[in-house]
């Protein structure tokens, strides 16, 4: 009886023939409404932050160096490729594209920054009505970006103190 | 210099421990996906193995959470030298969408040092398979950071003193270099 089982095993092995892709000797297509890493255009972005606003993972982060010049960064560490960005984005300045090819040795290389020009209003010198949604935020104390360190601080009280939480590794509060 | 040191080191198979501290199993179902005759892995001499302590590499999925972090710290050190760790997923390469979630401490790089980083969530068996290629030195690496620029510094700045009004008209006299 297990001999027949094997010869059967053997039998729809060798009917199944080689399976194996040869990847990544050979590049693979990827399906048509695959999302990979969001691309974003420079030229058509207006620097609105609707994506920054709505992306899940707070991948984006935006930070007004002046009036005029909004720095735009997209981090991508914890990028899930939801795709809400793109979604968002009232220009289609970000495009899902396919690429899943994103391995490497340092996290800082999937980083995109974008350094946007807003034109201001002649009148008032400002970009948007005060205070605009950005700002809204930032004076609830909802979001504060921070750059040079790459992530988002909270300026909310609602946190725990460093010796509630546990004590076997240090957490880094904002 | 990396990849050098690596083919010098790891010649030959590697053996990968499969680590989950807190992922949603996603990452966990694409790396055993990889493990299969369809895509293969054994081809580059890939193993899984149940113990740290015979592994060269470790595969982490998750992030670190409070409740993990110390087990996973402690597996690492079980493992012997030379040991890579690769972080697949957004989980592992980023914290994950729950990245500020109490749980969550935040990337497994706060607890060990991670060598390689696959992004996704979860990344595709190809992409783990072009991480693991890209570790072994059989492709080079797509990927470099983009910087686009829509303006150069200094730039023309106008002052609310300078405008002049004259009637419906506003006339701006002087463009300022700041
Ligand atoms: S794809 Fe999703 S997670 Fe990634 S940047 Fe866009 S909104 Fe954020
Ligand atoms: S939503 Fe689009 S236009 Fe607005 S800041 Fe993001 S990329 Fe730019
Ligand atoms: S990266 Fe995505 S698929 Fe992988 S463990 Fe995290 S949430 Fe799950």
């Amino acid at each position: 009886m297990s001999v027949l089982s094997k010869l059967k095993e053997t039998l729809v092995c060798l009917k199944a023939g080689r399976v194996t892709l040869p990847y990544p000797a050979q590049a693979q297509p990827v399906p048509e409404k695959f999302r990979g890493r969001p691309i974003f255009d420079a030229a058509k972005c207006i620097g609105c932050a609707g994506c920054a606003n709505n992306c899940p993972a707070r991948e984006i982060l935006v930070f007004d160096v002046c009036q005029e010049v909004r720095i735009l960064k997209y981090l991508g560490r914890r990028c899930a490729y939801c795709g809400r960005c793109a979604d968002v984005c009232p220009e289609k300045a970000i495009t899902m594209s396919h690429e899943f090819e994103n391995a490497t040795n340092s996290i800082g290389d999937i980083l995109q920054k974008l350094d946007l020009f807003m034109s201001t209003c002649q009148r008032c010198g400002r970009c948007f009505k005060e205070p605009s949604p950005l700002e809204q935020l930032k004076l609830k104390g909802y979001r504060m970006d921070d750059l040079g360190n790459e992530r988002w601080v909270y300026r909310s009280k609602a946190f725990l103190n460093e010796e509630q939480t546990v004590d076997d590794v240090k957490i880094e509060l904002g | 210099m990396l990849r050098n040191l690596c083919q010098k080191m790891f010649g030959r198979s590697l053996w990968v421990y499969h680590a989950n501290s807190g992922g949603c199993n996603g990452c966990d179902i694409e790396v055993l996906n990889v493990l299969t005759p369809y895509y293969d892995a054994e081809r580059f001499g890939i193993k899984l193995v149940g113990s740290p302590r015979h592994a060269d590499v470790m595969l982490c999925q998750g992030p670190a959470m409070r409740s993990t972090a110390k087990a996973l710290k402690r597996a690492f050190d079980a493992m012997p030298a030379p040991k890579l760790v690769f972080a697949i997923g957004s989980c592992a390469c980023g914290g994950g969408i729950w990245f500020d979630s109490y749980s969550v401490l935040g990337p497994v790089e706060k607890v060990l040092p991670v060598n390689f980083y696959i992004p996704g969530c979860p990344p595709r068996p190809e992409a783990i398979i072009y991480g693991v290629a890209v570790a072994l030195g059989l492709v080079d690496k797509k990927t470099a950071p983009v910087q686009f620029k829509q303006l150069e510094l200094p730039m023309p700045r106008y002052h609310p003193s300078d405008l002049h009004g004259q009637g419906e008209m506003v006339v701006y006299t002087k463009a300022e270099k700041v």
